[in-house]
């Protein structure tokens, strides 16, 4: 027999048939599933080929090519300092698959742990936990993250650090509630009549069982991160110019949106797209995920 | 006399009622939904006990403190003589291998996110002294008890029948070789042409293993094919209580006279000729004073209003919680 | 001495009250029928598969007559009347085929308007659970009151319903005058309705059996209780004085006492106003208490329709049989019940030719090729059923 898997993601091939073809079934969360997957993969180049899949040096400042409207040889045209936003679209993935990612693992998780724990033991440390959580959000987000980006030199990774905390409480907020509606199904009363401890309970029954839902939430959130993001390179306590992150490059070329348009919008229009490729394919999933709709497709 | 299972002396169990904050400050007594009130009976070996009663009577919740799901806020529980009530942690965990419990919807006791196998088997793992080896067999032996093929153990619920859902949740109740088992509405959410097929599982089950069983229930029909003896609950009391054929051939309280002559027999030549209590069960906050079946019995004098009834041995074995419960004593019927 | 004479003897003076409708002779025109469902199918789309919620489904529902229809769930009951009143989800469920004829009308092929005006007047229905079918933001007097309105082709009301009635329906149009009436006076005018029918709404609460029905008007859903809220549904369905009232589990919900007291006051209510009724349910018992004719459904098709007293003495359908046996009716020293075997199908991957045959303890090779049809045995009795075929 084997071991139980904490987490009921579909691995054995026929789970994963399963998922695909609940996925393939609505045209939207394919829409969404391709601009992930695109952006996911562009993403792997990107970094595998170490930047040389770009067509021009993202880097590269050329003052007699500044300002291009988009044609055949700048697909995206040209910012004001020459360089080809195409390129520096594509270079920005990276960091801008990054940070999301790396803000919203660790709030997933730092949320999942308090707030399930909060949710199913109750009484004061439930009152601790979400005291907390509220004391973080009570902070204007966007200035607890400058202070401590500020705090800490500025770079890309610190400000994984900065956003982190203001994101978290958010996770904890839901996944107690979710602990709570799930707390009050009888397959947990049943496992708390065989004997089994809360931890048990909390990591089998529970967790495997509000996870849905919790990341169709952080998929939703995968653009927000993207732009609070975007605030702090702005400020200068994010990504440090010259380097290509899409919020970044969209508010240096700020003053440019009525005359050229493309060097602010294009790296806005990408955020924009990621984060609804995102959120689609965050509700689709959260269909596949239910056993409910599941028995319908098998 | 059989040695008692399980033994409840004076269960009263009640819940807080959170109401507003002015409502508290300026109310004297704390408001309270009393759920269980006072209830004492037991259980002994080789015994199905049915527990009778309608939504609001307290059944569940009594089942519940048996079972030490939760704690009775008076009144002591015995588990082959020794007072359980107070254990905890580690010592409240070693008990629960010895009674179980299976619950009435079969769809929301089973994890939807669990193969069979692992919903059979994670009693076993509560305990960590089982070997490997002991969990695959117990669970193909737990199998076997409930006449399920060897395929299911990779199946989700979801791939179940109803009837098959709740072999499984029985299955999973066996599979620690209980003394005990709690069984709360087993067959209520299941279709008519299954639910004598558990019954008769049940039935089987207890007689392999010599089990004791409390057959929780609101249904009358079910429980008379299944218990050896009956309790009846109303309104967090219980009011009566004896063997099955005397319960209900014989019942010596207003209310269980009722309540049996309200259930509906599948025969159009029976139909209820009797007039159904009329009013509805009395609210859980509020209870009536005196006895509670009070506003809507037939009977009700005076003394009704003011003083309980205690339950009291009427004929050898049967008990009723009626002042007047001598009146329904029948003199002796000779068999026509 | 069997145990209800029992009773009886031993309740004198409960005052037992003889059930004056056991029997009733079933109505004046016995060939005419109100509602006369012709091989009705209907499918379920549901992820990637197609269900036959109902089969080729023919029934006949006459006037003044209560038709229980039994089944166990996924049977169809439940889709064959929300078919009737036309209320089935449009997206995944789907007429393939049939026809209703109601009073010399198609049902099926009924513009979404006519029907609307059918619904509330000459077709009601009632749903299993009364606090969800009952709008909570409302009291019971303003909502029986609309009921009162949709009867009397007044409806001034532009709001979504809920339960059984259809959204945006309007049955005849405002005037002019009516318009700018609402708009002016929205408030005040509803108070005028409600004062102008509150005498019918009180007497209709009285005839279900409601003391004190005007402390009830006022009251709102949340603060009844389930028995309260069901009689509330009952005399809402029966202000319109309905031809037809389908009933769907309309007692499931209830505790066992107050669901006899619901069954008694509907068999009063069929006798006075004359309405017929569609109860579904899935309880065998239930069904005897209340029916003059029962319908047996097994996986979306009907295995067999009789009256009830000779169902329950001479059933003709194993699968009724079946049901009959396996009901607990015994002590538990009297010997073991005879279940069923097998389960309810799946309507996803039904058995090949008769659907009860895996199951039954009479199939022969036939049942397991062919598809029965229903035949009649007598006059009156239909089943489907090899057994049954006359050589």
């Amino acid at each position: 027999m084997e071991k139980p898997r904490k987490l009921k993601m579909p691995f054995d091939l026929t789970e994963t048939r399963i998922t695909l073809r609940i996925l393939r079934s609505s045209l939207i969360t394919m829409i969404g599933l391709t601009i992930v997957s695109a952006f996911l993969l562009g993403t792997l180049l990107v970094v595998i080929t170490n930047g040389a899949i770009l067509p021009y040096n993202p880097m590269a400042i050329s003052t007699n090519s500044i300002l291009q409207a988009p044609s055949v040889s700048h697909i995206f045209g040209t910012d004001s300092l020459g360089r080809d936003m195409f390129s520096r679209v594509l270079a920005a993935m990276p960091i801008d698959a990054k940070v999301p990612f790396a803000v919203l693992s660790i709030a997933v998780s730092l949320g999942l742990l308090t707030g399930t724990i909060a949710g199913y033991v109750g009484g004061i440390v439930e009152e601790v936990i979400m005291r907390v959580a509220d004391i973080f959000l009570a902070f204007p987000g966007i200035i607890l993250a400058l202070a401590i980006a500020a705090a800490l030199t500025p770079s890309v990774n610190n400000s994984i650090l900065a956003l982190a905390p203001i994101w978290w409480p958010v996770y904890t907020r839901l996944a107690r509630g979710e602990t709570l509606s799930v707390k009050s199904q009888q397959y947990v009363d049943a496992s708390r009549a065989m004997g089994h401890k809360a931890s048990y309970i909390i990591l089998h029954h529970i967790i495997p069982n509000i996870f849905p839902v919790i990341l169709v939430f952080a998929t939703l959130d995968f653009g927000s991160v993207i732009v609070v993001f975007s605030v702090l390179s702005f400020i200068g306590v994010g990504a440090q110019p010259p380097t290509a992150e899409w919020g970044l490059m969209s508010v240096q070329q700020e003053q440019y949106l009525i005359s050229s348009w493309w060097a602010p919008v294009i790296p806005a229009l990408a955020i924009l797209v990621i984060a609804v490729g995102f959120s689609l394919l965050g509700d689709g999933l959260r269909d596949a995920l239910d056993p409910k709709t599941r028995g319908l497709f098998t | 006399m059989s040695t008692q299972v399980v033994a409840a002396t004076n269960i009263t169990k009640y819940y807080p009622l959170r109401t507003g904050f002015l409502d508290r400050m300026t109310r004297k007594e704390e408001l309270r939904v009393h759920a269980v009130d006072g209830v004492s009976l037991e259980i002994g070996a080789n015994e199905t006990l049915g527990l009778v009663g309608e939504s609001g009577s307290g059944k569940t919740t009594l089942g519940r403190v048996l079972l030490m799901l939760e704690r009775p806020t008076a009144g002591t529980v015995t588990f082959y003589g020794e007072d359980i009530t107070r254990l905890a942690g580690e010592n409240l965990r070693q008990l629960r291998k010895k009674m179980q419990v299976v619950f009435q919807n079969p769809n929301s006791s089973l994890d939807p996110r669990m193969r069979a196998k692992d919903l059979i088997s994670e009693p076993l793992k509560a305990f960590s002294e089982v070997g490997k080896e002991t969990i695959e067999e117990s669970v193909l032996r737990a199998l076997e008890a409930v006449s399920l093929s060897n395929d299911c153990l990779t199946r989700f619920p979801h791939e179940f029948s109803g009837g098959q859902k709740q072999r499984i949740a029985i299955a999973r109740a066996l599979v620690l070789n209980p003394q005990f088992v709690v069984l709360d509405e087993p067959t209520s959410a299941l279709d008519a042409s299954v639910q004598a097929q558990i019954l008769n599982l049940l039935r089987g089950i207890q007689e392999n293993r010599r089990l004791s069983y409390l057959f929780i229930t609101h249904n009358v029909n079910v429980v008379k094919y299944m218990a050896d003896r009956i309790a009846v609950m109303y309104s967090g009391e219980l009011i009566e209580i004896g063997e099955t054929k005397e319960v209900l051939e014989r019942s010596l309280h207003p209310y269980s006279l009722s309540l049996i002559s309200s259930i509906p027999q599948p025969d159009p030549r029976r139909r209820l000729q009797i007039v159904p209590p009329k009013g509805e069960t009395p609210s859980s906050v509020n209870p009536p004073s005196g006895c509670r079946f009070n506003p809507r019995c037939p009977y009700a004098e005076t003394i009704c209003k003011t003083s309980r009834p205690s339950l009291r041995e009427i004929k050898p074995g049967h008990w009723s919680a009626c002042h007047f419960a001598e009146k329904f004593v029948d003199p002796i019927v000779t068999n026509s | 001495m069997d145990f209800e004479t029992h009773l009886t003897q031993r309740l004198g003076d409960c005052s037992p009250r003889m059930d004056q409708t056991t029997f009733t002779p079933i109505p004046a025109t016995p060939s005419e029928s109100l509602v006369d469902i012709q091989d009705l199918t209907v499918n379920y789309k549901a992820g990637i598969r197609v269900l036959t919620a109902l089969n080729k489904v023919s029934l006949k529902i006459r006037p003044r007559e209560i038709l229980a229809l039994v089944g166990e769930s996924g049977c169809g009951k439940s889709t064959l009347g929300l078919s009737i009143i036309n209320l089935l989800p449009s997206p995944p469920a789907k007429v393939e085929e049939g026809r209703i004829v109601f009073q010399g009308e198609d049902l099926v092929h009924m513009s979404g308007n006519e029907m609307a005006t059918l619904r509330g007047t000459r077709i009601s229905m009632i749903f299993q659970d009364p606090m969800s079918s009952l709008d909570p933001v409302f009291t019971v007097g303003q909502q029986i009151t609309e009921a009162i309105e949709i009867r009397e082709g007044r409806t001034h009301l532009v709001r979504d319903s809920y339960g059984p009635f259809p959204r945006n329906y309007q049955v005849g149009d405002p005037t002019a005058r009516t318009r700018l009436n609402r708009i002016l006076f929205g408030v005040s005018s509803r108070r005028s309705r409600m004062r102008k029918y509150s005498d019918e709404a009180v007497d209709a609460l009285t005839k279900v059996g409601i003391a004190d029905p005007r402390r009830v008007l006022a009251k709102y859903p949340h603060e009844l209780s389930g028995g309260i809220a069901q009689r509330v549904m009952i005399a809402q369905a029966l202000v319109e004085k309905p031809s037809i009232l389908i009933a769907d589990e309309p007692t499931s919900a209830l505790d066992v006492t107050t669901q006899a007291q619901v069954l008694n006051l509907m068999k009063e209510l069929r006798n006075e106003i004359g309405t017929s009724l569609l109860f579904i349910t899935h309880d065998l018992a239930v069904a005897a208490q209340i029916a003059d004719k029962v319908a047996v459904m097994y996986a979306a098709e009907i295995s067999e329709v009789a009256d009830v007293n000779e169902i329950f003495t001479e059933p003709l359908h194993p699968y009724t049989e079946g049901l009959i046996t396996s009901f607990p009716n015994k002590y538990r020293d009297q010997g073991k019940l005879e279940a069923i075997g097998g389960d309810v199908p799946d309507l996803r991957s039904l058995p090949s030719g008769c659907r009860f045959h895996p199951r039954c303890r009479y199939a022969f090779d036939r049942c397991a090729k062919e598809r029965p049809h229903l035949v009649e045995p007598s006059r009156g009795r239909q089943v489907a059923c090899f057994l049954r075929y006359s050589k």
